[in-house]
């Protein structure tokens, strides 16, 4: 059933986000500490042994799937409700200081990139999957 | 128009599908006639959103951009933090583990660095544009790492309002220039593999800015950058109103 892979990633996120919380209260920080990556880690963890046990069928993968394809979409109402007006209205200082943040920030990704084994660049995308937005 | 009004209020989420729809479709015929498919439909569609949010977001005043015009409210749940949390996970389905720790060492680094070079870099604009007292400093560089830890820092340290303000605005600007940028400088950067993508997302932090910019770039490199920047905001939260405040402190103070 497809609801299953929607609640199996539910149910991931909601896992990861509790997870996320307690390591903030435990570091004494008010945000949520990696929720978002624990709940990866977990689905990757989860859907993987339940399709080596053949529970996690084609349907139930459909439910995951769906989301994955949703996040472009999704992404873009992101950037139609960002406060763009607050962000320029800072004026030219708050727009140099982020500025300045993103060049610095890959300038370093060469350097890190060094850092343990070299990586290969994944396959260049076929013209079809570009145009797939 | 009342009755359409209403219809279309009651339906939110429905319409904000519709006008995320319509919005890539004139994207994907953007990017195949003005520039010939170099400039990736998503990219276009990330940048239109922007400008349409800076729209709604003047035409209303409010904080939401284009959510805060009633009809258009279903963009909010749309592109809000469960939502976009959650198709972000979903990415992940199918992930390497293995190619995660094959770059956990550069993507652990990447965290700290990426706190550290965003904070020093906005400390440095704030002293250039007079604020030299240590408190200043320190928020709006923890507002250069990501809008969250611009606040939590600015609070501590018992910065003013308006300084606090600022830090906001920077880590909003840093979120829209990733979501542009990151396409761009791509290809000068070798941008083009898991790891590399793990360095990004600790080396940026904001989820927003990742999300959109990698998906700009290339989907496939998404679940990568978002396990690292995940992490980011907690430890900005933790080293910005302690060791880099002291740090400055004994530097600047």
């Amino acid at each position: 059933m497809v609801l299953y892979g929607v609640a199996a990633l539910a149910l991931c996120m909601l896992v990861g986000m509790l997870v996320g919380e307690v390591l903030g209260v435990v570091v004494g920080v008010e945000a949520n500490v990696g929720g978002v990556g624990f709940a990866m880690i977990m689905l990757v963890l989860v859907t993987d042994k339940l399709r080596r046990m053949g529970k996690f069928p084609p349907a139930s993968e459909q439910g995951v799937m769906f989301w994955s394809a949703m996040y472009i979409p999704i992404v873009i109402a992101m950037a139609s409700t960002q406060n763009v007006v607050e962000a320029l209205a800072g004026g030219p200082m708050a727009i140099l200081a982020g500025l300045g943040a993103l060049a610095a920030g890959a300038a370093l990704v060469p350097v890190l990139a060094r850092v343990g084994e070299k990586a290969e660049p994944l396959p260049p995308l076929t013209e079809a999957e570009k145009q797939e937005v | 128009m009342d009755l359409l009004v209403s219809v279309f209020e009651r339906n939110d989420l429905l319409v904000a599908f519709v006008v995320i729809g319509g919005l890539m479709m004139v994207s994907g015929w953007l990017s195949k006639t003005l520039t010939r498919g170099r400039l990736q439909g998503s990219a276009i569609a990330i940048m239109l959103g922007l400008v349409l949010a800076y729209w709604g977001g003047s035409v209303t005043g409010g904080e939401a951009g284009m959510a805060d015009i009633a009809i258009f409210s279903g963009l909010g749940l749309m592109g809000g933090a469960m939502l976009r949390d959650f198709a972000i996970v979903s990415t992940a389905y199918g992930v390497d583990l293995q190619e995660i720790k094959r770059a956990g060492l550069a993507g652990a680094l990447s965290i700290i660095l990426g706190v550290l070079v965003s904070f020093a870099v906005g400390a440095a604009v704030a002293a250039a544009f007079g604020y030299t007292d240590p408190e200043s400093m320190a928020t709006i560089g923890s507002g250069a790492a990501t809008y969250i830890v611009g606040p939590v820092t600015g609070t501590a340290v018992g910065a003013s309002s308006d300084v606090i303000a600022l830090s906001v605005a920077a880590g909003l600007v840093k979120a829209v220039v990733v979501m542009v940028g990151t396409p761009l400088i791509a290809p000068f950067i070798g941008l083009n593999n898991p790891k590399s993508a793990m360095a990004y997302g600790g080396l940026m932090g904001t989820t927003s800015g990742v999300a959109g910019g990698l998906a700009a770039t290339d989907k496939r490199l998404v679940p990568y950058g978002a396990m690292t920047a995940t992490f980011y905001t907690g430890m900005g939260c933790l080293l910005g109103p302690s060791v880099l405040y002291v740090a400055l402190r004994a530097i600047a103070g």
